[in-house]
């Protein structure tokens, strides 16, 4: 498996380091009750198929979002997590 | 057909034609009380024990392909119990009382063969975690026996004992650890729940749950629609996408573990043993093949195959620990798809749905598990109450923050097990 960083390209899996589902982007606000903030923090879509989930590029240091496929491991896409958030 | 020794004999006087499929092949029926969604170890070992324990027998197996093709028959069958923290200590302890009985309770060869597990350390800092966890095991009435150096050179020849980086300080012996053949796991309970009037349906995928005003009552199928009173998951690598059908999500991330096996080589590695410091760990089949494996490729992955770099650094382990591997030619790898939760430890609880169950959470460690696993959620499944031995793996812990069992002491999140 090769991901793709925005800034370097496609790069081989070892220089990055997995961080988990991109749902953890959509922070629930201060106001909302524990309930909310216990499912952000623990309950994941977890798809079989389509997915985007957190890399960190450990030579550049990027966060990156990557749109990928969990049943053939096919790499579509990275993007910055700083873009993706905006 | 019960099977003896003399069952053999006669029939290999006879031509072996009296040899007949062990469990039927039923159509689902329009309605059960109980329908188990998953075959695996872990569902056949439910309706097994739904049946036996608790003389319920109207129950549904319903398995998305073939009994035993799921990671029942891709782990790489070591059975142990060897956990310190309460709710998992009890829980494998049982597990493994239960295996040692389990080929006269199934009368089925299951091949278990307790030949000893070392868990080999490498510090004195490991040691005293050894030595503690140790403890927890003698505590829990099961064994355990803290070898130093010379005593794991006795057990272990072939180590390099004064490797560098990893010099073999000792190791932690738990006499009654070992392997089981998976598969017979598999059928042996399959036949047992078949023989008590349980249907195991293979080729049935379910496609949904169906709930009426906060009530299970069945499911649909690629093969028809069925009532049931109950409905049980027990998917593993699967569960988030059978609990997506009931509108629920789960603290559950589903990853690729890798496997291997050598060619078969005569006796050679003679227990299990596992070196934590370079996630490696390995044993030696019946059939000679050397099977051995490392740690998670570390994304979620639902592929049952996994990348190189994690195949190289399982290599380089192996080499590190037992040179003399290098001889050996690897044959064949595979994934299996673990259902990792936040703190590493299962679940095995009722849903906010009346008359739905979940069970799943069992990370890199459901093998040893299917026993208990089975007997505790077939007690929940028909008395509506926690088994003793599993009443920590609630659902809500990661919600309340109670009751959070992190054996490795890494942290309860994702990515972290």
């Amino acid at each position: 498996m090769r991901l793709i960083c925005p800034h370097c390209g496609e790069r081989d899996r070892r220089e990055f380091t997995y961080q988990g589902a991109a749902e953890i982007l959509d922070r629930p606000s201060r106001e909302v009750g524990n309930d909310d903030w216990a499912d952000y923090l623990h309950l994941r879509e977890n798809p079989a198929g389509e997915t985007k989930d957190m890399w960190y590029h450990d030579p550049c240091g990027a966060w990156i979002v990557v749109h990928r496929d969990t049943v053939t491991h096919a790499v579509h896409s990275g993007e910055l997590a700083s873009e993706v958030r905006k | 057909m019960r099977y003896s020794g003399f069952k053999v004999f006669t029939e290999g006087l006879t031509g072996n034609k009296g040899w007949k499929p062990v469990w039927r092949d039923p159509k689902p029926k329009s309605e059960y009380d109980i329908v188990l969604i998953g075959g695996g170890g872990h569902g056949l070992s439910t309706a097994y024990y739904l049946a036996k324990n608790h003389g319920l027998t109207n129950i549904a197996v319903l398995e998305k392909g073939y009994i035993g093709g799921g990671n029942v028959g891709r782990n790489t069958t070591i059975v142990r119990a060897n956990y310190s923290l309460p709710g998992n200590s009890e829980f494998y302890s049982h597990s493994l009382k239960l295996w040692e009985n389990l080929e006269s309770e199934l009368n089925y060869n299951v091949m278990h063969s307790q030949r000893g597990l070392i868990n080999l350390f490498h510090s004195d800092g490991q040691r005293d975690a050894f030595a503690r966890r140790g403890n927890a095991m003698i505590n829990q009435g099961d064994d355990a026996i803290l070898l130093d150096r010379e005593g794991v050179r006795q057990h272990l020849p072939y180590l390099d004992f004064d490797n560098i980086r990893f010099p073999v300080y000792g190791g932690l012996l738990h006499p009654r650890g070992g392997t089981a053949r998976h598969d017979a796991v598999a059928w042996g309970y399959a036949r047992g729940a078949d023989k008590r009037g349980v249907d195991l349906i293979q080729n049935c995928e379910v496609t949904g749950i169906d709930i009426e005003g906060g009530q299970v009552r069945g499911v649909r199928t690629s093969r028809g629609v069925i009532r049931a009173k109950k409905v049980a998951m027990v998917a593993a690598g699967r569960s988030g996408q059978v609990a997506a059908m009931a509108g629920m999500r789960l603290p559950i991330e589903s990853h690729i573990l890798q496997a291997f096996v050598t060619e078969g080589l005569k006796p050679v590695i003679h227990h299990v043993v596992s070196f934590g410091m370079g996630h490696f760990y390995i044993s030696q089949s019946d059939k000679g093949g050397l099977v051995f494996g490392g740690d998670l490729d570390f994304y979620s992955s639902y592929a049952q195959r996994g990348n190189l770099p994690m195949k190289e650094h399982v290599m380089e382990a192996a080499m590190t620990l037992m040179p003399m591997i290098g001889k050996a030619r690897v044959l064949r790898s595979w994934g299996g798809i673990m259902d990792m939760s936040p703190d590493g430890s299962p679940i095995i609880d009722k849903t906010h749905i009346d008359g739905l169950f979940v069970n799943c959470g069992w990370n890199y460690g459901g093998f040893k598990a299917v026993p208990a696993s089975g007997w505790a959620y077939a007690h929940l499944i028909a008395t509506g109450e926690p088994h003793e031995t599993a009443k920590r793996y609630r659902l809500d812990r990661f919600r309340t923050g109670r009751g959070i069992m992190d054996e490795e002491g890494t942290g309860s999140q994702h990515n972290l097990h």
